[in-house]
């Protein structure tokens, strides 16, 4: 497994990997908002923790059609199928090859663009910790959005359809959490309730997403 | 150890396509599949890999090493890199006698998207033996490969078969195997019926 997660990571970063993708989708929406809506602080920072918070959602969207169909194509799925790690270990590395190139960069450098919103800085601790805590549970969703489109043509705009709606609690409390800690409010109950869906990601996707895998592969 | 299947019904999709299929491979042996096109062969192999649930009978993929059309190398990584990620996931520290075997030594370091279609043929099926498995399922594994390199494949089949290994093939080409059988697959080719135009869209799904 962990010469998969080493693969998938290597892959990533060569040419036409896609790494940085995502990263590049994130700094450029963070920099046209505020041009777009104008400089002024009292405008930008209450829409600034939403902001960053879809900006991430939308470039882990990008690049999770990849997460399978490039394995599909070119026949290791079927080989790694037939390997002797289950599937359910499959889709895990997936989905941390996912977040290790995509949540993780994005979650590094969130605190510099939060900058370009005025964000007090007491919100940046929050924003951090909202990303480094909801940002696993976008790369498994969108890993077993993956695992269900894998093989339908044209598969990566019904997966953005399928992943969007399920993306909606991590955004909201995940939004929330940095809102709140900019407010200097308690943050407690929404942070508890992003690592929640997290951790109910964690328990049960992998058999979620290995099945959706089995239908797809007969 | 033997290798033998009874009463093997595969599906292709919602379609029973063969029904009770029976063979058994002592050590040694390599099985041909025969049969025109679209009679089953890679149906049956691929089922026999564990990618397709069965529709009776049962398999046991765990002992089985599987080569499909498709080659499954990746274009970005070198040969060696390929064949090294392979050999780790199934447990082979060394990737030096499957490259000494596939004469892959001056391709080691070039990347597989640079190959020709036949070098990637050959690096696919370098596989094979990383996978220490005993049973070797090959669909078509000599498309794209010159005379030379099916004869040397020829080789490292029957050097496989000799260490005790087992093999089916779908083949047309004969690879110079000393203990061959055919088998038929048109034999088993079940009565073709169309799923029920009512069945429910889930029974897939939960079955």
């Amino acid at each position: 497994m962990i010469a998969l997660l080493l693969r998938d990571l290597r892959l990533a970063t060569r040419a036409g990997g896609g790494f940085g993708l995502g990263l590049a989708f994130f700094l450029i929406l963070a920099t046209l908002v505020p041009l777009g809506v104008g400089p002024e602080t009292d405008r930008l920072a209450p829409i600034g923790p939403g902001i960053l918070w879809l900006g991430a959602l939308l470039a882990c969207l990008l690049s999770l059609d990849r997460i399978f169909a490039l394995d599909l194509e070119d026949g290791s799925l079927d080989l790694l199928a037939t390997a002797p790690i289950p599937l359910e270990g499959v889709a895990t590395v997936k989905a941390l090859a996912h977040w290790l190139t995509t949540g993780l960069p994005l979650t590094v450098v969130a605190p510099a663009l939060s900058l370009l919103f005025f964000l007090p800085t007491t919100a940046l601790p929050w924003l951090v910790l909202s990303l480094l805590i909801g940002t696993p549970a976008l790369s498994w969703l969108g890993t077993f959005g993956a695992a269900l489109t894998v093989g339908l043509k044209r598969g990566s705009l019904l997966l953005s359809l399928l992943v969007l709606p399920l993306y909606i609690p991590t955004l909201v409390f995940g939004a929330e959490v940095v809102r709140r800690g900019a407010e200097g409010l308690p943050v407690g109950t929404p942070l508890a309730v992003l690592a929640a869906i997290t951790l109910g990601c964690f328990a049960l996707l992998p058999f979620a997403s290995a099945a959706a895998l089995r239908i797809n592969l007969r | 150890m033997t290798y033998a299947v009874t009463d093997l019904a595969c599906r292709r999709g919602q379609v029973t396509v063969l029904r009770g299929v029976s063979f058994a491979l002592a050590p040694g042996e390599a099985l041909v599949l025969r049969g025109p096109n679209g009679s089953g062969k890679t149906t049956l192999l691929r089922t026999l890999a564990g990618l397709t649930p069965p529709v009776e009978g049962a398999v046991d993929p765990e002992t089985c090493a599987y080569v499909a059309h498709a080659d499954g190398l990746k274009g970005q990584l070198t040969v060696a890199e390929n064949l090294a990620f392979w050999a780790r996931i199934f447990g082979t520290a060394d990737i030096g006698p499957a490259v000494g075997a596939f004469d892959l030594g001056p391709l080691l370091h070039r990347r597989a998207a640079d190959l020709s279609a036949g070098q990637k043929r050959r690096t696919s099926l370098a596989r094979l033996p990383l996978t220490g498995r005993p049973v070797w399922l090959l669909d078509e594994p000599t498309v794209s490969l010159d005379t030379e390199t099916v004869a040397r494949f020829g080789q490292v089949v029957a050097g496989h078969l000799a260490a005790g290994g087992m093999a089916v093939l779908a083949t047309h080409i004969d690879l110079g195997l000393p203990e061959t059988r055919a088998l038929d697959v048109s034999r088993f080719a079940a009565a073709r019926q169309e799923p029920a135009a009512t069945s429910d869209p889930f029974a897939e799904a939960v079955e």
